[in-house]
């Protein structure tokens, strides 16, 4: 049944309608027919699923209390650690090591009995919008397998598209959920900073990262929030408040009277024709569920992509300098006779590709004396005028909606060079993560020109993500509705790739 | 031409910056749960974060913040309600993350001072030493490095690194620029590092214990012409392991830096190791060209934001300040200035109270714990409070008060606990060295004593008091030292008539 959303399989499983180590069983096969073509996965842990899936059949059987989504299969995020199974992060430089220890993320999914079927590609890392700048290859958009399917979490988005996995686990610092979730017709969320714990999420820019849900539904993402959420010692950053009701809020299907702000910022110049179009046609859709439609103004989102590209980088130049070779990971050139400082350049010439080193480069010069004012402690305070920008738009608004990325899906290749292009792919969803607020993205139909998936993305106040799965849940459904079938079911991955 | 110290001073001022680094005793480390232990097993007390691995998070001991602030007030600072960890970037094998989570701009004690009382030719004099800041930090790993000669990184074949360390909570206190100290800028030094030593100590926070590490001092110093009021460029000496070390230190750099001023050469900016043979200092990394570590707030860590009432509840904490003390106790004790000193020196003061607290006359339990049972710790080299314990040592002498011991068979007392015989009761009964107080037994001893030496004891009686002694002498040696030699005496002369 890997057609079936989450909730469903949760639903068959509990009513007996199937083991989880059948439903384990259909998924790797799907797999091992299909992920040569797409390479969302960079490890499957094949014996360690069916062990878990094992384990809740038979505490089913034994009539113990389970988790909603107990014995449903799930795509892990390499950036993510699991205790004994290699995590790269997408990098070379971490080829071969396997974590001591569980990520919280991995500590609740397991405890909530969700299988964790393997690890999913990403761009090195998490630093890319295309996971071309994987050291292990890109990962292939099932819609297209020439197109690229985001990034940086391509790999689980991918995983979703080509039902290879009902539910995948994205880290987000400017988008790396969102926008791979509109070029691949999936749904991502990127809840509230602080609202699920970064302890063992490996660092790209500590004060934007944020692990969330990926699925194919609304709720397929609510019931994988509640159970990944949560306040957690080992996270200083983590909200020490009850999780927002996302299940319930995506379950209300009512939005009557809430008011939805268009931020002017986010629409018009640099979108593709095909993403305006959908995503007007999907405002007219919750106009029609009975919500109000109002402009607002978000002046200095303008300066948002330059500010992340400082602060992202600062803050990754130095959580990156662990990477020395001294205690995991490669060592290049330890012949016996060159010292440490020596081996530690090698192996991080080798370790890190083009995009991570130019980014290290950016923020260490960011952050160089001299220059800290002008660059990083700018940023700063564009960050801090940007969040005041959301507040007034939410005095204005409950949500704050906007196309998710500019355009669909372009070609593996496309923009490899073009380092600047690239970012202005995060364009609309970087501001978000720069606030610390709640994003979805979730699918509003097939741009008409090239018959590939737009993203719609959904903003709410931090703390009240409830509000964009009430409003996701409700424009799911109307398109549901309205097309009669689900977005994906009218992709070529549907069926054998 | 080298010039000596007091040649330097007719030319130069000095002046001082101290920078102390403490290592917090709390249980466990700045940012995980990993215990602590001086002297374990390389790499057995580390976990992800404090071996620096990939997704690994700091989470900060509430305690270390509680004992910053607490070192903060007691040395007069101000605890500033908003703090923030910074990250303080560089490469060393020895730091997991290659950047230490410190504080930079925004410390959590500022603008202190302390107050160090020093001896100078003209009497006691107080010098104030005002404090800059007081943060906190973590401590990074060890290296070792082996095959070379030095045991230093150059020459090496390779380095080990013992993890153990990183992370352990680390409190720096530095000081502003201490100017006017003159000649005696040695004796402040040490004198301040020695009250701030005791003040750690009162506090509870650390071991503050120089030769392992855990009170870390670096000394800077710089000279400037006499009366130019122009400051000189400073020099950074590290490696300072004792007290004494420190005022050695600081001795040696000012005749080191006027000899270099004196033959038309500069001072270079840089660190020094201080090598404890020599009194000397060696040249270390300059630091000519500041290093950049490009310290960005630390993103991983929320901000430090203790409440008003929270400080002001530590704050009632506070313990009497060790110099209010030592006056206090002087003066319960009468005890005069040299022997105050001597008792300080040799780290008594607190065991001496404890033994005083216990019911111990004050001269007496001085004159134990200084003279007897310091004696037997040099020998074994090893601290008097490590040998017997203060309610060993009160209960000794409430025996020997009693009249139950002498002070000779005290002695055998105090040297049979110390070789683990027992309690000092358990000695006593063990090697039966119960005062005699028989008189019958006495009597029939000094008989005995009277017969062998019939002539001496015919002179005390013809009114030749001191002539007793060979007899007392003789009676003592026959009861094997357990009789109690006034009592001996008493009947003695008695028996003589003298009485």
């Amino acid at each position: 049944m890997i057609h079936a959303t989450a909730a469903q399989m949760a639903h068959a499983l509990s009513a007996g309608e199937i083991t989880s180590v059948t439903l384990t069983e259909q998924h790797l096969d799907r797999i091992s027919q299909v992920d040569d073509e797409v390479h969302a996965f960079l490890h499957i842990d094949r014996e360690g699923a069916l062990e878990q899936a094992a384990t809740i059949d038979a505490k089913r059987s034994a009539g113990e209390k389970l988790s909603p989504l107990a014995g449903v299969p799930l795509a892990l995020k390499d950036v993510m650690t699991q205790k004994g199974i290699p995590t790269t992060c997408g990098s070379k430089m971490l080829e071969g090591w396997r974590p001591p220890y569980d990520s919280t993320v991995v500590t609740k999914l397991k405890s909530a009995g969700i299988v964790i079927l393997g690890k999913t590609n990403m761009d090195e890392f998490a630093m890319g919008s295309s996971t071309e700048n994987s050291a292990y290859g890109p990962t292939h958009n099932p819609w297209d397998l020439s197109r690229i399917p985001g990034g940086s979490g391509g790999g689980s988005a991918a995983a979703l598209a080509s039902f290879q996995a009902p539910l995948a686990i994205g880290t987000d610092t400017g988008g790396s959920i969102r926008q791979p979730a509109a070029v691949t017709g999936t749904v991502g969320v990127k809840p509230t900073y602080g609202g699920v714990s970064r302890y063992g999420l490996v660092a790209f820019s500590s004060s934007l990262d944020q692990a969330g849900p990926c699925a194919r539904t609304v709720l397929d993402a609510a019931l994988l929030h509640e159970a990944i959420a949560g306040y957690d010692p080992k996270d200083s950053t983590s909200i020490n408040a009850p999780v927002p009701q996302v299940v319930a809020a995506a379950k209300k299907l009512d939005i009557k009277g809430l008011k939805i702000g268009v931020v002017k910022e986010l629409s018009g110049a640099g979108y593709q024709q095909g993403v305006r179009e959908k995503f007007e046609e999907s405002l007219e859709e919750l106009v029609k569920a009975g919500a109000e439609i109002v402009e607002v103004s978000c002046p200095n989102f303008d300066y948002a992509l330059a500010a992340y590209y400082l602060i992202a980088p600062s803050e990754c130049s130095s959580n990156l300098a662990r990477f020395d070779s001294m205690r995991y990971g490669i060592r290049v050139g330890d012949d016996g006779n060159r010292g440490a400082e020596e081996v530690m350049n090698l192996t991080r010439e080798v370790g890190f590709g083009r995009e991570v080193k130019r980014r290290i480069i950016l923020g260490t010069y960011a952050l160089s004396s001299g220059y800290y004012d002008a660059y990083y402690g700018s940023a700063q305070k564009v960050r801090t005028l940007i969040s005041r920008d959301f507040e007034s738009a939410f005095t204005k608004a409950d949500v704050l909606v906007s196309p998710t990325a500019p355009t669909t899906a372009f070609k593996i290749g496309e923009k490899s060079d073009d380092p600047l292009a690239m970012y202005l792919n995060d364009i609309a969803t970087i501001p978000v993560n720069m606030a610390g607020i709640g994003g979805m993205s979730l699918p509003c139909g097939l741009a008409p020109e090239d018959g590939l998936p737009v993203g719609f993305q959904i903003m709410s106040p931090a703390m009240k993500d409830d509000l964009m799965y009430q409003v996701g849940g409700v424009l799911e459904a109307a398109l549901l509705e309205k097309w009669g079938q689900p977005l994906l079911a009218s992709s070529p991955s549907f069926g054998a790739i | 031409m080298a010039l000596n110290f007091d040649q330097a001073l007719e030319k130069y001022e000095p002046t001082l910056g101290l920078e102390v680094h403490v290592e917090l005793n709390t249980h466990s480390k700045m940012f995980c749960g990993c215990a602590t232990e001086f002297g374990a097993e390389p790499n057995t007390q580390t976990c992800p974060v404090c071996l620096g691995l990939p997704g690994a998070l700091p989470a900060v001991n509430g305690k270390a913040i509680e004992s910053t602030i607490l070192i903060g007030l007691a040395l007069n600072c101000s605890i500033a309600p908003y703090s923030r960890f910074a990250r303080k970037n560089y490469f060393y094998p020895d730091m997991p993350k290659n950047f230490q989570t410190s504080q930079y701009d925004e410390p959590i004690c500022i603008n202190g001072y302390l107050d160090v009382e020093i001896d100078t030719e003209e009497g006691k004099k107080t010098f104030r030493v005002e404090i800059e800041r007081v943060h906190m930090e973590e401590d990074t790993g060890k290296s070792l490095h082996v095959g070379g000669s030095t045991g230093r990184i150059h020459g090496a074949e390779y380095s080990l690194l013992d993890y153990n360390r990183a992370g352990i909570p680390l409190v720096e206190i530095v000081t502003k620029m201490i100017p006017g100290t003159d000649k005696y800028a040695p004796q402040v030094a040490r004198a301040y590092v020695t009250e701030l030593r005791d003040i750690l100590r009162s506090l509870g926070v650390s071991d503050v214990k120089m030769e392992q590490g855990s009170l870390r001092c670096d000394a800077n110093v710089s000279l400037s012409p006499r009366g130019s009021g122009i400051l000189g460029t400073r020099s950074e000496t590290k490696n300072v392991n004792s007290l004494r070390s420190v005022e050695r230190a600081i001795f040696g750099e000012i005749e080191r830096q006027a000899t270099r001023l004196e033959s038309g050469e500069r001072i270079i900016q840089e660190t020094r190791h201080f090598l404890e043979e020599s009194g000397l200092t060696r040249a270390g990394r300059s630091k000519e060209q500041a290093e950049d570590y490009r310290y960005f707030p630390e993103p991983d860590l929320v901000p430090v934001t203790p409440s008003a009432e929270w400080v002001e509840e530590l704050r009632a904490t506070l313990p009497e300040k060790p110099s209010t003390r030592r006056k206090r106790l002087q003066e319960a004790w009468a005890v005069p200035d040299k022997e105050m000193t001597s008792l300080i020196n040799a780290e008594l003061l607190d065991v001496v109270e404890e033994t005083v607290n216990l019911g111990a006359d004050p001269s007496k339990a001085r004159s134990w714990w200084l003279g007897e049972i310091s004696r037997l710790a040099n020998e074994k080299d090893v601290s008097a409070t490590s040998l017997v314990t203060a309610s060993q040592v009160a209960e000794i002498i409430a025996l020997i008060s009693s009249g139950e011991l002498t002070d000779k068979l005290a002695r055998q007392v105090v040297e049979g606990v110390v070789n683990g015989e027992g309690t000092p009761r358990e000695v006593i009964d063990a090697r039966g060295l119960k005062v005699v107080s028989d008189d019958s037994a006495l009597m029939a001893a000094i008989e005995s004593a009277i017969a062998a030496q019939p002539d001496t004891a015919e002179r005390v009686r013809g009114g030749n008091i001191p002539a007793a002694g060979a007899l007392i002498g003789a009676v003592m040696k026959a009861t094997g030292g357990q009789a109690d030699a006034a009592k001996v005496r008493e009947l003695l002369l008695k028996h003589l008539g003298q009485a």
